[in-house]
Order: C-alpha cells, then sequence, then structure tokens
C-alpha cells in the first residue's frame, strides 16, 4: 500500500504547486506597498523624443524599471522637489539603481526644448530621460494613464504656469504599469516596490 | 505759516516718511536656500521666518539684485493635481514662525541677472506688510537638493 500513500501525498501537493506555478507569472504577486495598479493601467507606449534629440518608443527602454512622471522646466517648486525625491530614492537603491530610469515627460513642448530638458534632467540624476514631442503625442500619453494638465495665465511677460498630475507611474522591465507613487507616500515605500521590481529580473 | 513752522512741519512728514519705510520688523529669518536651475530656468527659494513680535505680519513680496522679478507662490496639491497660485500676503503669526518650504510656499526667482551657482550666496530683500524690509542671505543649493535640508 506504499504506492497509493504517495499517490495521496502528490494529489494533495498538487493544488499547492499549481497555486505557486500560478503564483511565480502572475504579475499581482509582488507584496507591493503602493498603490498596485498591475493588469488597471494599459502597458507603456509613446513615441516621442529625448533629450538628445532622438526619436524614441516605449520599446527603447524595455529592460528598464521605469518611473514615468509629467512636468515642465518652468516648474520651480514641485518638479524639481518630486525629481529630487526620485534622486534620492535611486541613491537608497545602490548599483541596481542603474536599471531604472526616471522618463520626464514636458507637458510644455513649446518651451522644453531636447536641448533645455538635457540640463534639467541632468542636473538631477544622469538615469533621468527628458522626453518631448507634439503636443497631440503628449496628450496621448498624458490620456493613457488618466493623467491631465492644464494651462494657466501666469505672470506678466505671457508668462504662464502649468498645473500637472502629481503621481509618479512605475512599469517594470516589460513595460507593465505596476504601481502608483503619490506625493504623499513615504519614500521608502517607493524603494521598496522599486527593488521588488528590480529583483524580479527580466521575467518572460 | 510761518517759515519755521512750516520747517517743522516738513521735518515732521519726512520723519513720518523715514519711520514707514524703515518699520520695525521683529522677524528673523533662518535656513534661507534656492534651488538652483540649469539655463536660467526660474528657481525656488526657501526660508523659515520667525515673528517675535507682539503682532502678527505678513509678507508680501520679496525682490533680490540677483534677480529681474521675485514672486510670492504656494504651491498646492488637489485631486491628484500640482499647481500654483500667486500669495498676496502670507502671515506670520505673533511670537510664531512660518516656513517656506519645498511643495509649499516658496519665492520664485526668475530672469537671474547673472548665472546663479551652487555654493553662492544671493541676497534676497523680504518686504513686509507694514513697509518694513528685511536682507536675507540665502544660499544657493544644487538641483537635486533634498527637499528637507536648511
Amino acid at each position: 500500500m506504499k504506492f497509493p500513500r504517495l499517490l495521496r501525498l502528490a494529489l494533495l501537493l498538487l493544488p499547492l504547486a499549481g497555486a505557486l506555478l500560478l503564483g511565480g507569472c502572475h504579475r499581482d504577486a509582488l507584496p507591493f506597498k503602493l498603490t498596485n495598479i498591475s493588469g488597471h493601467m494599459p502597458d507603456l507606449q509613446f513615441r516621442l523624443t529625448d533629450d538628445n534629440g532622438k526619436a524614441v518608443d516605449a520599446g527603447d527602454y524595455r529592460g528598464k524599471v521605469l518611473l514615468l512622471y509629467f512636468g515642465y522646466t518652468h516648474c520651480p517648486d514641485v518638479c524639481p522637489l518630486t525629481l529630487a525625491q526620485l534622486h534620492a530614492v535611486l541613491q537608497k537603491l545602490g548599483k541596481q539603481a542603474d536599471d531604472t530610469r526616471i522618463l520626464f515627460v514636458s507637458v510644455d513642448p513649446s518651451r522644453d526644448t531636447p536641448a533645455v530638458l538635457h540640463a534639467y534632467v541632468n542636473a538631477f540624476d544622469k538615469r533621468a530621460v527628458g522626453l518631448t514631442g507634439s503636443p497631440r503625442a503628449i496628450e496621448a500619453l498624458v490620456k493613457r494613464y488618466r493623467a491631465s494638465f492644464t494651462r494657466e495665465p501666469g505672470g506678466k511677460d505671457g508668462n504662464y504656469e502649468v498645473s500637472h498630475s502629481s503621481a509618479i507611474y512605475v512599469f517594470d522591465r516589460d513595460g507593465h504599469a505596476r504601481v502608483l507613487s503619490t506625493p504623499g507616500t513615504p519614500q521608502g515605500d517607493l524603494v521598496h516596490d522599486l527593488g521588488l521590481l528590480l529583483g524580479a529580473g527580466a521575467s518572460a | 505759516m510761518s517759515r519755521p513752522a512750516l520747517a517743522l512741519l516738513l521735518a515732521g512728514l519726512l520723519c513720518a516718511g523715514l519711520a514707514h519705510a524703515g518699520a520695525p520688523v521683529h522677524v528673523t529669518a533662518s535656513h534661507a536656500w534656492i534651488r538652483v536651475l540649469p539655463g536660467g530656468l526660474p528657481a525656488g527659494a526657501y526660508v523659515v521666518l520667525r515673528n517675535d513680535g507682539d503682532r502678527a505680519i505678513s509678507l508680501t513680496g520679496a525682490s533680490s539684485p540677483a534677480y529681474g522679478e521675485a514672486m510670492l507662490h504656494e504651491s498646492s496639491r488637489a485631486g491628484g493635481m500640482s499647481r500654483m497660485t500667486m500669495v498676496d500676503a502670507l502671515a506670520i503669526p505673533a511670537h510664531g514662525t512660518q516656513a517656506l518650504q519645498p511643495g509649499g510656499y516658496h519665492l520664485m526667482l526668475m530672469d537671474a541677472k547673472h548665472p546663479v551657482q551652487p555654493g553662492d550666496t544671493v541676497r534676497v530683500v523680504l518686504r513686509f506688510g507694514n513697509g518694513g524690509t528685511l536682507p536675507v542671505d540665502f544660499k544657493a543649493r544644487p538641483a537635486s537638493a533634498p527637499g528637507d535640508q536648511g
């Protein structure tokens, strides 16, 4: 009666093995601390121009864990604060953060040329990329992530201000949207979740 | 009106004018710094103001010899959006403090007359509601400076 007992044990373990297997490939399996948006936001997709003036699309950043943020360079307070915080987060991750990219998408393309963006993003972190493009291409990306921006008249000299979404969208190495970080959340949560995504390696 | 009386009146008016321009400001500033951005982009300036007076006083503006324009602004977040609005007056309570800090109240410095480099000291003159002024030296810090640094 030795064989049936083994069989019974195997039958008992089968669902467990199955669960483990499913867990292994299911995207929701990582114990994120931030708002989990896996499966609720579309994969990263865009056609823009990077801060070196090169035409790029989402495929150019496959293999990297991405932090997408909408902003503009004539924003002296919140955008620099956010980028400085992202720089601090990447510093905390150490060497493994070399596999991340901050994608700073300008919602003010008329003033944010690739050259302006280049100087701007590099003042914060060498892993930051400035992206600009046609108003239509930028709007498409903004809408894709249910973000928004509006232009508001500012001071004199034809200056204007832009209000914009404050969230940071995090994508895994395959371009899948995974977590959403908002300005109020503790920095440690983002460090934690990026660590999970970087540790997960290049899946699929 | 006699000549001496006229002179006295003029002197009195002059004194009143002077007193107004130099109204006492019982405010001290600390942790004053500027986040310098490349290419002459507008910069945010931050400072902690302490009012040792018995009356609340309000910050109404600023100017700097190093910048063409300085404006008092507030960043705010609502419904997942970040926006900046102009502020006419920011009250500093009697025997209290009010901080201008990243993500909140700040001075927006525009049109730098010469490139400002991290490490530079920049003089900014703060203007108050009672007509008084306070010159403060701000330390220029790099773009990536953490927000809580003083």
